[in-house]
């Protein structure tokens, strides 16, 4: 197979590779591009640690086929900000923090399409993220507090 | 920040920014990746490997059992599982040939090339089922590992009981689901191997690289990389992974990286114990338990591997929070022709008190007592004595625990309004219920003397201070943990302390990362050591710790300043392996955790409504950490009660892919209320127990009892998916 | 592997009829591109739509609705009015999977896969809805019902390639869907069940019961003449005719259409609990 020359906007940069023609974008990102923050937890589409905003919208990028990305802007978890990383790091979101770079930029992305949530509760928006550790309450609060820095809390309970 | 304050993990905002190195985001110059070629079937004897003749092969570094240059085994409890497979095999995808290639694509091509042919033998499927003599595999019978606890006379109180229940419980395998997959890159260098990799033990698998490459600890150098997630399955299964990857580097004479896709990881790796209990209870006029008798079997799968500590534990907390006279547990772990079982979160412990909570309910309802009441009369208080004679010292009013756990979850009222809600529903039913329970903290028994634990706490030219242990991170908190200890011990900020990376050049063995012993255990040993560090500076100049420590380093050029500790077995605590009586833990945390839920009729489902763990942890080091600790292991354990179903084909596990093994998303799980009490323990920092296992082990009855209520029938087996809910009322009037 | 990307539909038309095979012709891939690397596409060739002009519509008239070949469920949920007036798109379209999915997964990719348990097919079919299929040699519309004629098998042609969807706009009286999944997300459907009501009748359809989403004529005609059920057996007993659920890795035959007909008794009681009739 002869390789694919690809031209795509990465975190704001034009970039060009030679791939080959059958990678997806995940493996673009992690092995030409040096940007392994997008994990492979699963390589079906399930498990959302390897999302990536393409043209302005979260996609599974192991789901995305290389030769598709030509001309297009992809957005990683390493160009996200300290606005969305600190107050996520506050609530304890990551834990083992293989799930952690896909949360970021699910939280990054409704932070910039908060009217997402007219139609849909924080838990619904996160469920294309599976994260093993947290049980989730750490996540939800972390991303309500992204949105709402007033709404730092970490889940109910406290010591009694 | 010291003890109890709510510092943010040290690697979180790593992490968060995707900075933090896994195994597989390590780039090496001239890597080859490997692969594992498996046995097709459940047990057989190979009799020849066919190689298509259509592939490159002089391309492929080839790896078979024949190139282990040590002993072909893989180090464990005992040594019959081999590193690779010679001519028997006694699982589906027991690792036969390893393939290393510069390509993944040439290398799946390989690997899709090579074809195992085998005489097929009979396979053990079923621990419960009679065996036929040529399905005997190990031993006489298959039995890895027996275990009697005996507590008075059984007989003398079956005969005089007011009531006799039994009950037979069953709960399934479990998959670990790390989002990481597992992998482990390996290096050959003129001085040694190198293998950096995701793990929970880096002296377990030094141990096993050791045996199977023939070679001394100082020719071997493990390293940990960042985990994603473990939660047991990287405690073991690592040294597998180490072995093939470290025998291909040592062919290849070039550094191979084996990185499991997720079907492969679900495939061939470890998963907990499924298991089968029966109770019979014997009961007084006044609802007290005067006889349990209970039988436990543990599926162990093909090699003996944990089983037999897995067992141990289980056994340890099958008659759970409760105090009885009379008892005896008979517990055995099976040999079956799966993959072999390992640890998981609990380790035995959810498998027991699944049983134990279930049947606590079933007897309370048979017996018309509520269930809380019914417990209340049979917890244990101070001085009464456990199944093998351990004296209840914790200090914890565990009926009043239960009853402040029960406000919390608004109890009362709730079963009240349910009461009215399903009488009037026509498809939905809710339901509230608990399970009281405890986990020991450390290894069990005699395990932490054993161990020997040691560990360092450096003071450096730069007045910092290091904290080395084999303790990994891996998601739970150990690196911030461990550092607030030392911090607290020596009045430090969080920047002059650092937790090293374990690698086993640099750190002493602490022992693994299991048991929830990490905080308590561990965590006394850096205090100790640290104190050992303060009283070597003591005398030094300066007024703050690390103004002395530079002093010293300015005192004694070239030298190392090295405060030291090594695991003592508290004079107090006496355990007889031999007899299994005695101090099983040092001492034990303490829950009741009260689910409520709703089942709807039209579809079988069940969901969980409200949660509310309530436990006594000693001190808690991180109220964020340990919090996220709690509602992690919830929701892990709701997951093993209600949706993962580990599906079996010829022994493996066939439902290989996160589409069709379901954990818990977001939207599946209700928010998970933490409730923390502080009964201090001399045995861990600031009075610290471990609680890494406690959440996984009171939410599967819980939430099971809660069905139980809502449905008003009694279930006895877990994963209760609605396929199994819809035959289990079928029969019964459930419109 | 090859990858044909032509940037207008006439030459992906002509690409498709070609004689030494038809490639396979990939959207948002949410479906081919499952377990990628441990694909043999040595001997593929796929044609890329996603430079291909103009197969991105959504259009909404007083009479219908127009859904191009690219359109994404995403696209879908986004557009108020379109969601507005088929609630029950709008709905199927938040079930698929999550949201990283309904970014990249189109309604027209969902029919040519042709999954038994497909969701948006599911909502479609009990909206009339129709596909347009273009080749070099004609374009033509064939209705969804009647679309499919196996496991995986349809009446479109190997050079033929789904451009659009068309619905009819309807006053609904009534509009429901349910999905059971294994849970409340990213979940393939164990059992899924569409009904509507409007002057043209009762449409029920169910997916994940018979080797493609299928209509339940039996029930509809029991429906369109009034008949009430008095227990989910009876309502099951109609349903037999149209379905037969097999046991697979994700549930068994027996749930699937106990189930299903348990959902559909339970819906049309409350119906009839709050209407006071059919």
């Amino acid at each position: 197979m002869t390789d694919l020359d690809l031209s795509f906007m990465l975190n704001g940069k034009p970039v060009r590779l030679h791939v080959r023609p059958d990678a997806r974008l995940l493996d673009v990102l992690r092995y030409d591009c040096g940007c392994t923050g997008a994990k492979e937890g699963c390589g079906e589409g399930e498990c959302g640690a390897c999302t990536v905003l393409l043209d302005g919208l979260p996609v599974n990028s192991c789901l995305v086929p290389a030769f598709q990305v030509a001309g297009r802007s992809v957005e990683t978890v390493e160009a996200v900000g300290p606005e969305v990383t600190g107050p996520l790091n506050r609530t304890g979101t990551a834990q083992c923090g293989a799930c952690s770079p896909g949360i970021v930029v699910m939280t990054r992305w409704l932070r910039e399409h908060p009217e997402v949530l007219q139609d849909a509760t924080l838990r619904q928006f996160m469920s294309g993220n599976l994260c093993r550790c947290t049980g989730y309450d750490s996540v939800i609060a972390g991303v309500a507090s992204v949105l709402d820095p007033k709404e730092a809390t970490g889940g109910e309970g406290a010591s009694a | 920040m010291g003890i109890g304050e709510d510092r943010p993990r040290v690697d979180g905002l790593d992490k968060l920014r995707g900075a933090a190195a896994y195994v597989d985001d390590l780039r090496v110059e001239g890597v080859l990746h490997g692969a594992t070629v498996r046995t097709p079937a459940a047990r057989g004897q190979i009799t020849q490997i066919h190689f298509d003749p259509g592939i490159p092969w002089n391309e492929y570094v080839i790896v078979d059992h024949r190139d282990v240059p040590g002993k072909n085994h893989v180090a464990s409890i005992e040594t019959d599982q081999p590193a690779l497979v010679e001519t028997e095999f006694r699982h589906k995808h027991e690792p036969v040939l390893l393939l290393a290639h510069r390509s993944p694509a040439a290398l799946r091509r390989g690997v899709q090339g090579v074809r195992v042919e085998y005489e097929p033998l009979p396979a053990v499927e079923d621990p419960l089922a009679g065996l036929t003599s040529d399905r005997i595999q190990h031993g006489p019978d298959n039995v890895f590992k027996r275990i009697d606890i005996r507590k008075g006379d059984v007989n003398a109180a079956f005969a005089r009981a007011a009531h006799v229940i039994e009950g037979e419980y069953r709960t399934g395998a479990q998959e670990h689901a790390y989002i990481e997959p597992q992998g482990m890159l390996a290096t050959s260098e003129p001085d040694g191997v190198v293998v950096l990799g995701s793990m929970q033990c880096p002296y377990y698998v030094l141990k096993s690289l050791c045996a199977a490459l023939g070679r001394s600890e100082q020719e071997i150098r493990v390293i940990q990389t960042a985990t994603g997630g473990a939660f047991g399955g990287k405690e073991d299964y690592p040294s597998v992974i180490a072995i093939h990857a470290a025998l291909l580097a040592l062919k290849a004479g070039a550094p191979v990286k084996i990185i499991y896709d997720r079907q492969e990881d679900m495939a061939a790796t470890t998963k907990r114990h499924p298991s089968w209990v029966r109770h019979r209870t014997a009961i007084d006029e006044a609802g007290r338990l005067i006889g349990v008798e209970s039988e436990v079997v543990m599926d162990a799968g093909a090699y003996v591997t944990l089983s037999p500590v897995v067992l141990s534990r289980g056994v340890l907390h099958a008659l759970g929070p409760y105090a009885c006279e009379n008892v005896h547990i008979h517990g055995e772990a099976r040999l079956t022709n799966s993959p072999p079982y390992g640890a998981f979160r609990g380790f035995g412990a959810p498998q027991t008190l699944f049983a134990l909570e279930r049947h606590m309910d079933a007897v309370a309802r048979r017996l018309d007592l509520d269930p809380a009441e019914f417990r209340r009369r049979n917890l244990l208080r101070d001085g009464d004595r456990m199944a093998t004679g351990q004296v209840y010292r914790d200090g914890v009013d565990l009926a009043r625990l239960m009853d402040d756990a029960l406000e919390h979850a608004a109890y009362a009222q709730r079963r009240e309004e349910y009461r009215r809600f399903n009488a009037s529903h026509p498809y939905l039913r809710r339901g509230i219920a608990q399970a009281t329970f405890m986990h020991g903290a450390g290894f069990t028994g005699s395990g932490e003397t054993m161990l020997a634990s040691e560990v360092w706490v450096e003071g450096h030219a730069d007045g910092t201070v290091e904290v080395l242990t084999a303790n990994t991170e891996m998601g739970q908190g150990a690196f911030t943990v461990l550092a607030q200890v030392a911090a607290d011990t020596l009045g430090l900020t969080n920047e002059q302390v650092k937790v090293a990376v374990p690698d086993t050049h640099r750190v002493p063995n602490s022992g693994p990362t299991v048991a929830s012993r990490t905080t308590m255990v561990v965590g006394k040993l850096v205090e100790r050591a640290c104190l050992d560090l303060a009283a070597t500076v003591d005398g030094a100049a300066g007024r703050s710790f690390c103004e002395k420590v530079r002093a010293w380093h300015q005192a004694h050029p070239g030298k190392r300043l090295v405060g030291r500790a090594k695991y003592k077995t508290p004079p107090e605590i006496h355990w007889d392996d031999a007899t299994y009586q005695g101090d099983a833990y040092p001492c034990y945390a303490w829950a009741t955790y009260v689910a409520a839920v709703e089942v709807d009729l039209r579809t079988y489902g069940v969901q969980v409504t409200d949660f509310v763990a309530f436990q006594e942890v000693g001190r808690v080091i991180n109220p964020t950490l340990a919090r996220g600790q709690i509602q992690g292991g919830v929701a892990q354990a709701i997951g093993w009660a209600l949706l993962e179903d580990v599906v079996l084909k010829d022994g493996a596990m066939a439902n290989t892919q996160f589409a069709n093994y379901i954990i818990p998303t977001s939207n599946d799980l209700p928010p998970i209320r933490v409730f923390f009490e502080e009964q201090p323990t001399p045995y861990g920092p600031g009075g610290a127990k471990g609680i890494g296992e406690l959440p996984m082990d009171g939410p599967a009855p819980a939430v099971i009892n809660a069905v139980c209520d809502a449905l008003q029938t009694s279930i006895h087996e877990i994963p209760l998916t609605p396929e199994r809910l819809m035959q289990h009322l079928d029969g019964t009037d459930h419109d | 592997m090859k990858v044909l990307q032509p940037d207008n539909l006439a030459d992906a038309l002509q690409l498709l009829a070609e004689p030494d095979g038809a490639p396979v012709p990939i959207a948002g891939g949410t479906d081919l591109c499952v377990h990628w690397p441990a694909r043999d596409l040595d001997n593929t060739r796929f044609l890329d739509l996603s430079r291909v002009a103009g197969l991105s519509r959504l259009t909404l008239t007083d009479n219908a609705l127009e859904i191009g070949a690219r359109t994404t469920y995403w696209d879908l949920i986004c557009a108020a009015d379109v969601a507005k007036a088929f609630p029950l798109l709008a709905q199927a379209a938040r079930l698929v999977g999550a949201i990283q999915i309904q970014t990249r997964g189109t309604w027209a990719g969902n029919i040519a896969n042709g999954s038994p348990a497909a969701d948006g097919v599911l909502a479609l079919m009990v909206c009339d809805a129709s596909i347009v299929l273009q080749s070099v040699r004609e374009t033509r519309e064939a209705p969804l019902d009647g679309f499919f004629t196996g496991y995986k098998q349809s009446v479109r042609r190997p050079d033929e390639l789904i451009v659009a969807i068309r619905l009819p706009r309807r006053a609904y009286t009534f509009e429901w869907l349910a999905k059971v999944g294994a849970r409340r997300a990213q979940a393939i459907s164990k059992v899924g069940v569409a009904m509507t009501r409007s002057e043209n009748g009762w449409r029920v359809a169910a997916n994940s019961v018979a080797p493609f989403v299928c209509r339940c004529r039996a029930l509809e005609a029991a429906l369109n003449a009034g008949r009430t059920f008095t227990s989910p057996q009876n309502v099951r007993s109609l349903l037999s005719a149209d379905v037969a659920a097999i046991t697979d890795l994700r549930s068994t035959a027996e749930y699937r259409e106990r189930v299903l007909s348990r959902l559909i008794f339970y819906r049309l009681a409350e119906l009839d609990r709050s209407s006071g009739h059919v």
